[in-house]
């Protein structure tokens, strides 16, 4: 028997860089492995002398268990599950921030995460030079930022406030700025973990627009919500994670309603 | 078309290469970095950047007039040569401090978005640069009205700061990844830092160093890539190759250690913290 295993035809699709591949996204038997110590060693001292007598006891769990999944182009994956489920951690496995403990990712195309509020932006900067450093940040050169200044500050709705330091600002004007930068570029892959969940109900609606958008011409987005009507109303698949294991993966409604009845 | 990058986890390329890859590839990123360390350190305050200059200023004012009467007799323009020694030691000093503190502080970014690590103390040591250049507005004057004006032999001046930057970041890639296991290291740090530099002569001169501590000096690897700095900036002569070897040694040693520490940790980063 000489059949092409996984490994194979992985290796072929990265080879080829096929531009019309449908795959985006690929988890194969992915699982991350924290280790924490069982009490926390924070000294030089201290850790000398348990790593000397060997009493160093660490707690390892597991953030994701054997996780594989498929994320096409043009669709909306959402992820659902508690808190510390592994939600999280799977997003940063895709986002290339951390390596797994074991399997493999492959991510075809330009990612672009949604940061939160927070992250990346400066508090003591106006919003106009925190578009140019949160463009760098998602790997826009200067030029490419300058082209697009104006439609982020269109998209963003600041108008004048886009001269003030940010620590002015509302949430939802954060919230309002941080995807305007995010989705201007138009990645091919877009992270959204949770962010939706602020703005008004306004601003929702343009962000989805933009996302169903995006979505038709052919990226793929990942997105992480405790919101079923949202996970319900965006997503063509979903997948229920739990304690680091995929329950289930296929449609939305099948996946809520199998997180509501043994999720919760 | 523009090529579609891929990103595959289980694809290992020596790390250090690959981060000096990314390094170079983020350039704007970098740049970007220093602009908001730049523009930030000084929104709130009054004078500005103005700052720049005259912290160094200020200090060496105090200090001069502190230890003159120890050190002044026998130290031709004595303000002079404490006001290269702190621009040196200041460079060296706040950028290992920055690239330990943004890395992990900065530490939020590093969880959400791929960004090469390397980043924060690249930038942590181009901050410093700028600051170093601005504080040379008020060196030349001091150096006009101590009667030690600059001479031909700045010229050589370049070769010493990229030594000394060099020898920067090692050591503040390799502070940077042992705070993030152990994050006692950066108030650690500090206290070293005080040592370090009564043991570096900054504010003292060499020579009156009593005869039994001249050894500890020679072990110090910011003594000979101080002494470059002064030898073309402060005294007005041109390093001889005695001079330049041991620091270019240092400066590149300690470069390759912390580049390769660093990045052969750096994975494991986002798993900590």
């Amino acid at each position: 028997m000489n059949l092409p295993t996984v490994s194979d035809s992985i290796n072929r699709m990265v080879e080829e860089q096929n531009p019309l591949s449908e795959q985006a996204i690929r988890l194969e038997d992915v699982s991350v492995r924290y280790r924490v110590p069982s009490e926390r060693i924070g000294t030089f001292k201290e850790y000398t002398i348990r790593f000397l007598k060997r009493q160093i006891q660490m707690r390892t769990f597991w953030a994701l268990n054997n996780v594989s999944l498929d994320i096409r182009r043009g669709e909306v994956f959402g992820v659902v599950g508690k808190n510390g489920a592994g939600k999280s951690t799977l997003l940063k496995g895709v986002a290339r921030v951390l390596r797994p403990t074991k399997g493999r990712v492959v991510v075809k195309g330009r990612v672009a995460p949604l940061l939160e509020l927070g992250a990346g932006f400066h508090p003591e900067l106006t919003g106009k030079e925190n578009i140019f450093l949160n463009g760098a940040l998602l790997g826009f050169s200067h030029r490419e930022t300058l082209d697009k200044y104006d439609q982020i500050v269109d998209f963003s709705e600041l108008g004048e406030f886009i001269n003030a330091p940010i620590r002015t600002y509302s949430t939802g004007m954060y919230a309002r700025l941080g995807f305007s930068v995010a989705t201007a570029s138009e990645p091919d892959i877009l992270i959204v973990d949770e962010i939706l969940g602020v703005g008004d109900e306004t601003f929702r609606k343009k962000c989805q627009a933009r996302i169903e958008a995006f979505r038709q011409r052919g990226a793929a987005i990942l997105l992480v919500s405790h919101d079923m009507p949202t996970v319900h109303s965006m997503c063509q698949r979903a997948a229920w994670l739990d304690h680091g294991v995929l329950k289930i993966i296929g449609e939305p409604d099948k996946v809520i309603q199998a997180y509501r009845e043994r999720g919760i | 078309m523009q090529t579609i990058p891929i990103y595959d986890s289980a694809k290992k390329v020596p790390h250090a290469l690959q981060e000096l890859q990314e390094a170079v590839s983020h350039k704007h990123l970098i740049f970007q970095l220093v602009r908001r360390d730049i523009l930030t350190r000084y929104k709130r305050s009054f004078l500005g950047v103005a700052w720049t200059m005259l912290n160094p200023l200020g200090i060496m004012l105090v200090l001069s007039f502190v230890f003159s009467n120890f050190f002044g007799s026998t130290t031709r323009a004595y303000p002079a040569y404490i006001l290269t020694g702190l621009m040196a030691w200041n460079f060296f000093a706040q950028s290992t401090t920055a690239a330990m503190s943004s890395l992990v502080w900065g530490g939020g970014l590093l969880q959400r978005i791929y960004i090469p690590r390397a980043s924060f103390g690249i930038s942590a040591i181009g901050s410093g640069l700028i600051n170093l250049l601005l504080a040379f507005v008020p060196l030349v004057l001091v150096m006009a009205v101590v009667g030690a004006p600059i001479r031909i032999t700045v010229l050589f001046l370049p070769v010493s700061l990229l030594l000394l930057a060099c020898f920067t970041l090692g050591l503040g890639l390799a502070i940077s990844t042992m705070a993030i296991y152990f994050p006692d290291v950066a108030e650690m740090y500090q206290i070293i830092l005080m040592a370090w530099m009564y043991l570096t002569p900054i504010i003292y001169p060499e020579a009156n160093l009593p005869a039994k501590y001249q050894l500890i000096l020679h072990l110090n690897p910011l003594y000979y890539l101080v002494k470059l700095w002064r030898l073309p900036l402060y005294n007005g002569v041109w390093p001889t190759w005695g001079d330049i070897w041991p620091a270019a040694l240092i400066a590149i040693g300690m470069l390759l250690v912390g580049w390769f520490f660093f990045t052969s940790k750096s994975d494991e980063f986002a798993y900590r913290v």
